[in-house]
């Protein structure tokens, strides 16, 4: 997909005012959020499970090439293929030939946001082929022609209205108006293209090295419709994704289900090992799955490894007042909020996406709430201070952070001039306790009132208090 | 595209600054296990599971013996009105379906409305069953129809996916084509987070415990 991180604040403006879209944020702050907190209160043993997971990534990080190797040794023996891809081009290159060597005419997705970060759909499309998404969330957006803009609820922003609008135009009406009526119009919708695809996509949370199994995770159960109705099943999946045994593959699900959408499991965990057996009755006739790098042994090198144990269940985007202020598509790429503002100026490279790493509060809040335990604010502080480094960061910005950085480290300096600055800013607010407008402040003061300072310095009462008790 | 492989396990390698393992640390990786944390479990597994399926719209039933099957499945049948024909595993196919009734063994196709299969294990942490495919228990079934029926011996009932994991290894023929785990009906929350039941599997999934 196009990449117009660029836009950022543009789109956060605009996100900020439209009334539909805080509507639905709303409802994410009140279902997934709570729901978690819910979870991970019920499980005992819950943190000591985060621990142990951010471990065990690092350990299959440390051996990656290892697991990798042992994980398509697996994947022949089933019967299956591995496919390796450097790039997002390679990938579709890969995925196109096998489409084209079957004549595939209809492809039916699972979600996968590989695939969305790789620009499948629209290389499929472009070929003649027709795509359906079968996640609801995901087929949702297809209609709208967006992208998504929750990696796990790909149709947050969206409310009801919204989608009967949809339906109605796609499928012709009576307009559906209930809940359980729209899902069910796209039941009957879908059912008729898993049966008819020739090629089904799904993503791979996890791969088993021991078993050579890809593992999704659903709770509709599109991606078992469609990944065992089609001809062909292609898993796409990142590099980063393989794990040792089905015991480290229940470690990690059993922090997923609970962090992503607030559930002790999802409906649906289905392992895939190879293609349809000599007397099965259904099933897939051949497997494929194709392994992505595109950024991701590069970000082992170096110190950004960290992201790499990231098992996207959206939680860091859930907790983060930023996303829930301005929804997915501001961000302007596939991966929104925290770990889309690590990801993406990571992939897309660091002058792309500018403002991503710098519109965060630095709260900790994603951090806290990791399954992984991502130091998810530090690598944001990371790409700010590579984007220093590489002037990237605008040069007044630079600037004046130069100018600070003199003062901060001269204590006397830096006192003086805070007091100062307090003995100005409070005469000038002296009659109403609060600035209309601020020098070098109108970011803030366009929208809301500075509070006027009482005119000492926080040290100086502090010093004066001390001095009394 | 062996190219490809070549340059990505170099960059990983790179990344890692040193070279392919060797064989004593590959045999000391392949060996290695780790001892996960498993979350605590005072309660029975049999009515642990129960509950936990139950709580997310499952529904569960209980008989003594393997014969009492056919007759729990028309109670359901009959309770939500469906046509006298299903689709039964090849594992079920002894027992005594009732003669007035379409009973195949095949996958599902696309009208078929009840499903009727054995489930390898049942799992009492979250309340899940675990269908293994092949030509027994046809993965469509665990998906196409709008009600699927899934039998469980009590005795495949186990406390963690740990113990599930341990029976697939000893199967014949290992890893099944298709794992299954099942925890409910199929549902969303894809507009406006409100729950909904059959999105695209079963609107209703009932387990019947056997003995």
């Amino acid at each position: 997909m196009e990449m117009r991180s660029a836009e950022f604040k543009t789109r956060s403006v605009f996100a900020i005012h439209d009334g539909g879209l805080q509507k639905a944020m709303g409802m994410l702050r009140d279902g997934f959020v709570a729901k978690r907190t819910v979870q991970a209160a019920e499980l005992p043993e819950f943190e000591q499970l985060r621990e142990e997971a951010k471990n065990l990534k690092n350990h299959i990080l440390d051996n990656l090439d290892h697991y990798l190797e042992r994980y398509e040794a697996a994947v022949t023996a089933a019967g299956g293929q591995v496919h390796w891809a450097r790039d997002a081009a390679e990938a579709r290159e890969i995925i196109l030939g096998i489409c084209h060597r079957v004549g595939a005419k209809i492809v039916t997705k699972g979600k996968s946001m590989v695939s969305e970060e790789i620009g499948l759909n629209e290389a499929l499309i472009e070929k003649g082929m027709e795509v359906v998404e079968t996640d609801l969330g995901e087929y949702i957006i297809q209609l709208a022609d967006e992208p998504p803009s929750h990696i796990i609820a790909p149709a947050v922003h969206k409310t009801k209205d919204q989608v009967s609008d949809l339906f109605e135009e796609a499928h012709g009406g009576p307009r559906k108006t209930t809940v359980p009526d729209l899902v069910n119009e796209a039941r009957q919708v879908l059912r008729e293209k898993y049966f008819k695809a020739d090629v089904g996509i799904t993503g791979g949370n996890y791969l088993v090295a021991e078993t050579g199994s890809s593992v999704i995770v659903t709770n509709e159960g599109n991606g078992d419709l469609t990944q065992t109705l089609a001809r062909v099943h292609i898993v796409t999946s990142g590099i980063e994704r393989v794990v040792p045994r089905l015991e480290d593959v229940t470690l990690f699900l059993r922090l997923l289900a609970r962090s992503a959408t607030g559930q002790e499991t999802e409906t649906y965990t289905t392992f895939s090992t190879g293609p349809r057996r000599p007397d099965d009755l259904d099933g897939p006739q051949e497997y494929h799955v194709v392994l992505v790098d595109n950024g991701r042994s590069k970000m082992l090198a170096g110190r950004f490894r960290d992201m790499l144990r990231c098992i996207r269940c959206g939680a860091c985007m859930n907790h983060c007042p930023v996303y829930g202020s301005i929804g997915g598509h501001a961000y302007g790429w596939v991966y929104p909020g925290p770990m889309g503002s690590v990801l993406t100026p990571l992939i897309k490279g660091l002058d792309n996406a500018y403002d991503l790493p710098n519109a965060c509060t630095l709260n900790g809040r994603c951090g806290s709430v990791c399954p992984v335990k991502i130091p998810l604010p530090d690598l944001l502080r990371e790409l700010r201070h590579l984007q220093h480094k590489q002037k990237i960061t605008p040069s007044l910005q630079r600037h004046a952070l130069s100018v600070w950085r003199f003062a901060a480290t001269r204590p006397g300096l830096y006192h003086f001039g805070e007091r100062i600055a307090a003995r100005i800013l409070a005469f000038a607010g002296r009659k109403k306790g609060r600035l209309r407008k601020a020098p070098l402040a109108s970011a803030w003061t366009d929208s809301r009132d500075l509070p006027a300072p009482s005119g000492r310095t926080f040290l100086e009462q502090w010093q004066s208090q001390r001095g009394k008790s | 595209m062996s190219q490809a492989r070549d340059t990505i396990l170099g960059a990983v390698r790179e990344a890692l600054r040193r070279g392919p393992p060797d064989n004593a640390t590959r045999a000391s990786l392949d060996e290695k296990r780790f001892d996960h944390t498993r979350p605590s479990q005072d309660d029975d597994p049999v009515e642990r599971f129960i509950r936990k399926f139950e709580s997310r719209a499952g529904t569960v039933g209980r008989v003594a013996t393997l014969g009492d099957v056919p007759a729990e499945v028309d109670q359901h049948r009959a309770r939500f009105d469906l046509p006298k024909r299903a689709a039964v595993g090849n594992a079920l196919k002894a027992l005594d379906w009732p003669s007035d009734w379409t009973v195949h063994h095949g996958a599902a196709p696309i009208e078929e409305t009840l499903s009727v299969s054995l489930a390898s294990a049942g799992i009492a942490e979250t309340g899940s069953v675990l269908l293994a495919s092949g030509p027994d228990s046809p993965t469509t079934h665990n998906f196409v129809p709008d009600d699927q029926v899934v039998v469980l011996p009590v005795e495949h009932i186990v406390r963690w996916f740990e113990e599930a994991w341990d029976r697939l290894r000893q199967r014949e023929g290992g890893m099944p084509r298709a794992t299954n785990i099942v925890s409910g009906p199929s549902r969303t929350a894809d507009v406006e987070q409100t729950v909904q039941l059959g999105a695209h599997g079963p609107r209703r999934v009932h387990v019947i415990l056997v003995g």
